[in-house]
This record gives C-alpha cells, sequence and structure tokens, in this order.
C-alpha cells in the first residue's frame, strides 16, 4: 500500500500534511507521535472515514481513494475498541463474516478459530461489558481479523490498560502478527510500544512525518532533534563547524573543538551543526588533573575520545543503570546513563567529572527549534 | 444479570431529608387523589356498578377504544417524526443543532389551546393550505382536515413530537459513532449498519420516547375537544362532561381509575425498559 502526499485540512488547519509513506505487505508499521500529531486521522483516511484534501492512496497500484470503508476490506481496531455493545462476543466475531454471507458452519468454525487465537473461548457468550480491558481489546482483535483483512489497522489498542497488561498485549500482539501474516499499521504515542513491535515505525509531528525506519536506524540515527527527542532521550550539542580533520569534521562549542566523524562530508566549515548524544554513549570519567577539554589529546590523530568537563548534579538510580545530570561550561547541562559500578567515587553529586564521547557517538541531526 | 445501579446505600438518612415533603405530597395529592377514586367504588351508592357500565354501555367502550386508536397512532406518528429529527440533529454540527433544539423547546412553550386554534385557521375549510390545493388544482373540494379524527391526530402529534425527541436525542447522543463506523469497517453497508446496529442500540430510546408520548396522549382534552369538531370523544374530556356536566361523579372518578392504573402499568413497563439501557451497556 502507498500512501502519497496525503494532506488533510479542518478548516484553515492542517490535521495531516503530505504524508508520503510505503506500507510494505506483511510488516509491522507503527505510526508514532505525540498527542494530536495526525495519527487518528491518517489512519481514519486509510480506513476510509476521512476523505483526504488531498493526495491519494493506493493499494497494489489501484487508487482507493474514492472506494467506501465498507469495501475495503481492512480490519480496524478503534481507540476504545466500538464493540457492539447488544451482541455477545461470539456474535460481534461473527458480525463480519455474517455480512459477507459466509454459511453458517463456516462463521462457527472461523468464530471459534479467531477466539482460540486470542484466547477467549470461555467468554463466548458474554456481552462486552462483562468483559475486562484487555478482554474486549482481544474481541476486538478477533473481530478484525475474522474475516480475512487486507490490512489491519490499530489505533492505540492498548492506551486503556494499566502498565503491566501492555507490556503482556505487546507480546501477544507481535506474536500474533508473526503467526498471521497480516499487514499491521499500528498508531501509539509510546515510544517503547513503537520500539519493542514495530518492524518500521514512522514518526510523525505537526501532522507531517518526520522520518521512517527500523527501529534501530531511528534511535541510532535519528534524523531531527525531535525525532531524536521523541525516541529515547538524547542530549543536544549545538555549534560551529570549524573544519575538517580526515574522516572528521571539528566544531567549536562555547570556545572548545570537538571532533565529529563524518565521512559523508556533511558539515561545511563556518555552518551551524546540532549533535545528537545518547546518555548511554557519554562516559563519566574523573576529572582530569590538567583539565584538558575538548577534542581527544592534541594531534594525537583520530583515535580519542571528546572530553568535556563538568560538575555532577543529580544521580537517579534507574535500577540497571545510573542517570547522571552534568553541568558543563557552555555546553548546557547533559545527562549520561553509566552502569551503578562506574558511578561510585566519581558520578556523586557536586564531584568534577569529565564526560568523554567517540567522535561516532554522536549523530548529526537538523535542528527542529532553530533551522541552521 | 447485574443488579439495578441505583444506591441503597445511606437509606435512612435520605428518608429522613425528604420526610416533610413525602408528608406534604400525601397531604395535599395523594389523598385528594385516593378519596375521588374512592368515588368510583361509592358514588351514587357502594358497589362496582360504576364498573359494571363498562360492559355495558356500549358508549364508553366505544370512548375506549377511540381513545386507545388515537394515542396509539399519535405514538406511531410522532416517534417516527421524533426519530427522525432526532437522527439529523445528532448528525449536524454542533451549532446546528443548538438551533434545532431551540426551536424544538419553543413549541413546548406554546400554550396547547393557541396551538388548537392555529391549526383550525390552517386547515379549515378555507384556510390556506386548503386555498393553496386548490389553487395548485390538486381538489375540487376543499379537505376536511380538521373537525375529525385527522385534526386530531394532526394536532396531538404536532403536540408530542418535542416529548418524542428528547429521550431519543439523549439516546442517540450517548452512542459512541465509531461502533458505527466499526460496522462499515467490517463490511456492513448504510442499510445492514441501521438495522443491525444503530437500531437496537436506539430501542430504548423509542421504548422510552413511545411510552412517554402514549402516557402524556393519554389525557389528551382540549386538542380533541377542539380540532375533533365534537365528533371525537376521549376519555379526558367525557370525564370532564361527567364532573361538570352530567354530575355523575361515580362514572367519572372510575374512568380516572382506569386511566391512572394503565399509565401506572405502562409506567412499570417503560422502568424495566430503562434498565436495558443498562443491560447494553449504553449507559453513557
Ligand atoms: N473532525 C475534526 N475537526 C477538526 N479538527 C480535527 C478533527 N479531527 C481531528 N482534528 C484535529 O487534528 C489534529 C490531529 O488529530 P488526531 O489525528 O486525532 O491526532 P492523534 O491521533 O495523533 O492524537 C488535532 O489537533 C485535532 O484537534
Ligand atoms: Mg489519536
Amino acid at each position: 500500500m502507498r500512501i502519497e502526499r496525503l494532506s488533510k485540512r479542518f478548516g484553515d488547519f492542517t490535521a495531516v500534511s503530505e504524508v508520503d509513506l510505503h506500507v510494505r505487505r506483511g510488516e509491522f508499521l507503527t505510526l508514532l507521535g505525540p498527542s494530536g500529531s495526525g495519527k487518528t486521522t491518517l489512519l481514519m483516511m486509510i480506513a476510509g472515514f476521512v476523505e483526504p484534501t488531498s493526495g491519494d492512496l493506493r493499494l497494489d497500484g489501484r487508487s482507493i481513494r474514492s472506494l467506501l470503508p465498507e469495501k475495503r476490506e481492512f480490519g480496524m481496531v478503534f481507540q476504545g475498541y466500538a464493540l457492539f455493545p447488544h451482541m455477545t462476543v461470539r456474535r460481534n466475531v461473527a458480525y463480519p463474516l455474517e455480512i459477507r454471507k459466509r454459511p453458517r458452519h463456516a462463521v462457527r468454525e472461523r468464530v471459534d478459530e479467531m477466539l482460540a487465537l486470542v484466547q477467549l473461548e470461555d467468554f463466548a457468550d458474554r456481552l462486552p461489558h462483562q468483559l475486562s480491558g484487555g478482554q474486549q481489546q482481544r474481541v476486538a482483535l478477533a473481530r478484525a481479523l475474522s474475516f480475512g483483512p487486507r490490512v489491519l489497522l490499530l489505533d492505540e489498542p492498548l492506551g486503556a490498560l494499566d502498565k503491566k497488561l501492555r507490556g503482556e498485549m505487546q507480546v501477544q500482539l507481535k506474536h500474533l502478527h508473526r503467526r498471521i501474516g497480516t499487514t499491521f499499521v499500528y498508531v501509539t504515542h509510546d515510544q517503547e510500544e513503537a520500539l519493542s513491535m514495530s518492524d518500521r515505525v514512522a514518526i510523525m509531528n505537526h501532522g507531517a512525518k518526520v522520518q521512517v525506519g527500523s527501529p534501530e536506524a531511528l534511535y541510532e540515527r535519528p534524523a531531527t532533534t525531535f525525532a531524536a527527542g521523541f525516541l529515547g532521550r538524547s542530549n543536544f550539542l549545538r555549534g560551529i563547524v570549524t573544519g575538517r580533520r580526515g574522516g572528521c569534521a571539528t566544531y567549536a562549542v562555547a570556545g572548545r573543538e570537538y571532533r565529529q566523524e563524518d565521512p559523508e562530508r556533511r558539515l561545511q566549515p563556518g555552518a551551524g551543526v546540532t549533535l545528537a548524544l545518547r546518555p548511554e554513549k557519554l562516559e563519566v570519567a574523573p576529572a582530569r588533573p590538567d583539565g584538558v577539554d575538548g577534542a581527544g589529546s592534541v594531534g594525537a590523530g583520530n583515535a580519542g575520545p571528546n572530553r568535556l568537563a563538568g560538575v555532577v548534579g543529580d544521580v537517579t538510580y534507574l535500577g540497571s543503570t545510573l542517570s547522571v545530570s552534568v553541568t558543563t561550561d557552555g555546553a548546557g547541562t547533559l545527562i549520561a546513563e553509566v552502569r551503578p559500578r562506574d558511578g561510585p567515587g566519581v558520578a556523586e553529586p557536586g564531584h568534577n567529572v569529565c564526560l568523554e564521547w567517540m567522535p561516532d557517538a554522536a549523530v548529526i541531526v537538523d535542528d527542529m527549534q532553530s533551522p541552521a | 444479570m447485574r443488579l439495578a445501579g441505583i444506591h441503597h446505600g445511606a437509606g435512612g438518612a435520605c428518608w429522613l431529608l425528604v420526610a416533610p415533603l413525602l408528608g406534604l405530597v400525601i397531604a395535599l395529592y395523594a389523598w385528594p387523589v385516593a378519596e375521588i377514586l374512592w368515588l368510583g367504588f361509592s358514588d351514587p351508592e357502594p358497589g362496582l356498578q360504576n364498573y359494571e357500565k363498562l360492559f355495558t354501555r356500549t358508549a364508553l367502550a366505544k370512548i375506549l377504544w377511540t381513545t386507545l386508536r388515537i394515542c396509539t397512532i399519535t405514538t406511531l406518528l410522532s416517534v417516527t417524526i421524533g426519530y427522525l429529527i432526532a437522527y439529523t440533529m445528532v448528525h449536524l454540527g454542533a451549532r446546528e443543532r443548538s438551533w434545532m433544539l431551540t426551536l424544538v423547546l419553543i413549541s413546548f412553550w406554546v400554550s396547547v389551546l393557541v396551538r388548537a386554534f392555529a391549526w383550525l385557521t390552517l386547515l379549515g375549510r378555507n384556510g390556506p393550505v386548503n386555498a393553496a390545493l386548490a389553487a395548485g388544482g390538486l381538489i375540487d373540494e376543499p379537505v376536511a382536515f380538521v373537525r375529525n379524527e385527522l385534526g386530531v391526530l394532526i394536532g396531538m402529534t404536532h403536540y408530542m413530537i418535542p416529548y418524542a425527541v428528547l429521550p431519543l436525542l439523549a439516546n442517540m447522543q450517548g452512542i459512541d459513532r465509531r461502533i458505527m463506523d466499526a460496522s462499515h469497517n467490517l463490511g456492513a453497508g448504510a442499510a445492514t449498519t441501521f438495522t443491525r446496529i444503530y437500531l437496537p442500540l436506539t430501542t430504548p430510546g423509542v421504548v422510552a420516547a413511545s411510552l412517554l408520548v402514549f402516557v402524556i396522549s393519554l389525557g389528551f382534552y382540549v386538542t380533541p375537544a377542539l380540532l375533533g369538531g365534537g365528533r371525537v370523544l376521549m376519555v379526558a374530556e367525557y370525564v370532564s362532561v361527567q364532573v361538570l356536566v352530567t354530575v355523575q361523579w361515580g362514572v367519572a372518578s372510575m374512568l380516572a381509575t382506569l386511566l391512572l392504573a394503565g399509565v401506572f402499568g405502562l409506567m412499570y413497563v417503560l422502568s424495566r425498559f430503562m434498565r436495558l439501557g443498562d443491560v447494553f451497556g449504553a449507559r453513557a
């Protein structure tokens, strides 16, 4: 399925703007974005409930833009599930099959199969309001899958569940996807959910697509400050490019030079640059007696790490890691994530430390706040 | 099955709080009503002879039948029209909806007497409607819209439509539109979605509206008297004649008792159906 320059305006408010997206057959694609970023609107356009202002939708090459929702054969799990409150679980799941006039024994068989798939055999004769949130969610899933849809659309299906159940359902959904092989387009604002379940993630902000890629690619190589900040935590360094040295560019922040790996030569001397630096890529080392900051030891080639001196502020225990906030001179407050056993003696509040990172640890990003 | 969702918790204290009001209601309302109802068994002499008249006097049976027929047709018409109005309102934008609601409520405030006269003028032999139809060449003779049962039905239906709209509107507004979207998504067209999803979900509203309209229709008095032109006699008007003209308090009281029993019976049914909302989980 291809989404081509799809836009939706409500009055003069643009809810979705020129989104291009290629949904591959059988993949688990997640639309990730903060609340109000247009994810539901985009999904509703795919399902046919919201008419696009412009752009096109193609399925196997044919435009489905003007096809009625009931003709699209897309399953959908709605936000809030939208189960039929006056029908039992069994009749809810049977509904799409009865609409398609399948023979009665086939309907029965298929419903049993679907209920087994979502482990709801024992609840077949209950009404939706007699079920817990997690069970309702599974009914919605069984109902949307029972007729063998071409694509399954899910709008924050786990949003109403508590944290523990959400974790279990994530695993189950992922399993289900592997087993049935249907294409999933999944909407969520929860980055953990997106990272743990998806084959690919499309990050959205203000109605526009920011970046698409595998969870690893998005995490390791975010393209913008928004992507870096929304998927996981990130520090940002803003500086001016000063020159090149081999495969590296050098840049200056607050009068000190650092090195950044840049084999593609994206950084031009004199231009501004923003770098995203994940907290776990920062090492917290004891302060150096000589107080040297900047790009490695001078003249030592490309081997050494960048160094930046600072004072430890808060140290937060996160279980497997410690989150250490370090106030630096000129580069603001940076967060480093270190293993607890590296902490004692060095990462103590008030201590002078030296932050170290390798030239390939940071990622060059587009600055969404102040375009360079 | 679930237990009724009413809280019986702090019952004792609540009863104490409403006790004065309850006393007032009993003294000023329940007691006089009971007195009047008792007349049906005691006037002109103790016994059941007033109730016997139901079977012996054909006029009485005819009045009851007329009343039932007119009330049933009125209910069917006003609930059908009310359903269309409420449906339209729910699917309009917020601004248009509040406009329509205002229009519906305004008709609540116009006196039933004024409305009956308005219909008489509009639909009379020489009224604008007949004039327009004649001018358009659709009719040769003026149509008898009023001073007959048709007139009564028109007047009563017009009066009752707002009563049908409000419960239906409340019911329809409580329905999540995504449920209909889900039905379309699963492959159902508009007609199937309406009959298999929307209609069942609005049934509690239809039942509530029907019973409300029917119960109120039973007591209609001014409209049948004016628009029926004396040819359509319903129970309420007959009771008033018995009291004011022929001074047969016993018969009047007997009919009043029947009406009241009928209303209570329907209210009981209504209360059963109201809980359907709860069974359907549509309590929003
Ligand atoms: N029918 C509508 N009319 C006007 N604005 C709308 C409508 N639907 C959504 N919006 C607006 O579009 C934006 C995106 O909404 P939505 O797609 O629901 O975001 P998300 O699902 O990402 O939270 C929101 O700011 C919302 O207010
Ligand atoms: Mg949403």
